[in-house]
């Protein structure tokens, strides 16, 4: 029998997290901290619509590009949350979650060869749909020092005659940095003088929690430069619904829509539907989440003093990076060891980037109760690493 | 400041101080000054548990009251509602627009006990007109709180 399977899709590395979850999924009494996923239940009022739009019958595929009315409204929201202007005719798109956007955004944009810039540490599917698309994976390693922003020096370093989009996902997971509006000044500045496109992943752009969010597109000269892929997952706690959204100029999108409308046709309409009352009365459910999001931050932070356990202040996302390099072992091997021995899952910061070595991603999707026990057994195994040591 | 210390204790009384400081990014001392300030203020009125008491063995029965009343001159509802909740059986009583005046909640041991408040002690009141008595079959929800929740993380342990 003839190979099955194309060159391309071997070269792919699987997930560095399944392993975790494989062997943290056989154990009982596992506290994880693992997640990447709210830990509210999306709130009543936007279930209760989705479950209207069932009884109603509701049930068949809307535009290709999605429900009018929500493309309205996701168009009025980024104008009030983010200063931006997207006509919902033509340069708004809904997709099967933040995800679908990114990849299509990727495939629309990209000829064989061409280089796409990719901050480290950073979410695990940039650089696979990089690789699926033709192009050329150029990883940018994003430094403590800096609280993991990106730096104009680091990116003119990274940039050659053939780069073509920084991708730029801030607030980010797994460092939980944020992108204050110098730093992106200072990018944009850089993107425009080189002829860049930017793919802006804000899909945690609700949880930031000093100052508010900033869109690159919302700066001048970056709106004909910039996708803005956003979504519903984290900001309204509804990530099985899968729905997100990308807006950009209608040169671009119109592309992205014939790869969405051959590949997904459209996204889910029960989602759709009660996406359209998220953003219309979900406004303070957002609130309430990010205050409580915040609590645990600092919880958190509180505690990893308190352990000393060095960790730069994120304001964004529900995600602290610690540092453990005290320990003078691998991320992964720590986080196996503190798995096996504690029962605590966390997720090595390599899984995000070579350059996530000497990290831990810790989630504060979990109450404080659960943060409290998990943090108990952690302490409890740097305690006894530092008394070995 | 006072809104979010009071949000956090509403729903959770037992809350350590130092702790609330610190999701809240204050100091102990300003926090535990602003509960004793609420204290004197009666801001904050008491500390009291949730109890789902099905779940006890002892008897108790709920009964929501409807009551209406001839408001005294010069008093309106105040005096006879003084009469009816210094019955220290009595709950609770509100003052409520539509249909009835007060509504009065009343836990008592037995049936027995509470038709015999109401028979004796409610309606024989002079402004008392008329009254109307709800027994609690079930309760599911009760200050927010939803009494029966199983708490469960479906979430999977790890996910990127």
């Amino acid at each position: 029998m003839r190979n099955p399977l194309s060159q391309k899709v071997l070269t792919i590395e699987p997930s560095g997290i399944r392993r975790f979850f494989d062997i943290a999924n056989e154990m009982e009494d596992v506290i994880s901290l693992g997640v990447g996923e709210p830990d509210f239940d999306t709130p009543w009022h936007i279930r209760d619509e989705g479950i209207y739009s069932l009884e109603k019958g509701r049930t068949f595929y809307t535009s290709n590009s999605g429900l009018m009315e929500l493309r309205k409204e996701i168009c009025r929201y980024l104008k009030r949350r983010c200063n931006l202007d997207y006509d919902p005719a033509h340069e708004t798109l809904v997709t099967v979650g933040g995800s679908e956007g990114i990849d299509i955004a990727l495939r629309a944009m990209l000829d064989e060869g061409d280089e796409v810039l990719i901050p480290q540490p950073c979410y695990v599917s940039y650089l696979p749909c990089v690789q699926l698309a033709g192009g050329v994976p150029v990883i940018i390693e994003l430094q403590e020092k800096d609280e993991f922003r990106l730096t104009k020096e680091e990116l003119l370093e990274a940039i050659t005659d053939k780069t073509k989009i920084l991708v730029l996902p801030f607030p980010n997971n797994p460092t939980g940095a944020v992108m204050r509006r110098e730093d992106l000044e200072a990018v944009a500045e850089v993107v425009i003088e080189k002829d860049l496109f930017v793919i802006s992943d804000e899909i945690y752009s609700e949880l930031t929690f000093q100052g508010d969010h900033v869109s690159i597109a919302s700066l001048p000269g970056m709106w004909e430069r910039t996708l803005t892929i956003n979504g519903f997952s984290k900001s309204y706690a509804m990530t099985g619904w899968r729905l997100g959204y990308v807006c950009g100029p209608r040169q671009i999108i119109d592309q992205m829509m014939k790869i969405h409308q051959f590949a997904i046709m459209c996204a889910p309409t029960t989602s759709q539907y009660a996406a359209v009352e998220a953003l219309r009365n979900g406004d303070e459910d957002v609130a309430r989440m990010r205050e409580s999001y915040n609590q645990r931050r600092r919880f958190l932070m509180h505690e990893f003093q308190r352990m000393q356990l060095p960790c730069f202040e994120p304001f964004g996302a529900f995600y602290v990076f610690p540092c453990i390099k005290e320990f003078g072992m691998t991320s992964d091997d720590f986080a196996m060891r503190l798995l096996e021995e504690e029962h605590v899952a966390v997720v090595p910061g390599t899984a995000f980037g070579a350059c996530g070595e000497g990290f831990l991603r810790i989630s504060y999707a979990y109450s404080i109760d659960a943060l409290k026990i998990a943090l108990a057994r952690l302490e409890k195994f740097i305690t006894r690493l530092r008394n070995a040591a | 400041m006072r809104e979010q210390i009071l949000t956090f204790l509403e729903k959770n009384s037992k809350i350590d101080l130092a702790e609330l400081a610190v999701l809240l990014g204050s100091s102990e001392d300003v926090i535990l000054k602003e509960v004793q300030a609420m204290e004197q203020e009666h801001v904050i009125c008491g500390y009291h548990t949730l109890i789902d008491w099905e779940k006890t063995n002892s008897e108790k029965v709920t009964a929501l009251i409807e009551v209406r009343v001839t408001p005294q001159r010069g008093q309106g509802f105040d005096s006879i509602a003084e009469r009816i909740y210094n019955y220290p059986e009595v709950q609770s009583v509100y003052l409520i627009s539509g249909a009835y005046d007060l509504l009065v909640i009343l836990q008592g041991k037995t049936l027995r006990e509470v038709s015999g408040f109401v028979t004796d002690k409610l309606s024989t009141l002079d402004s008392v007109l008329s009254t109307a008595t709800h027994f609690i079959l079930k309760k599911y929800k009760d200050y927010g709180t939803i009494l029966d929740k199983k708490e469960k993380d479906e979430r999977m342990l790890v996910t990127p």
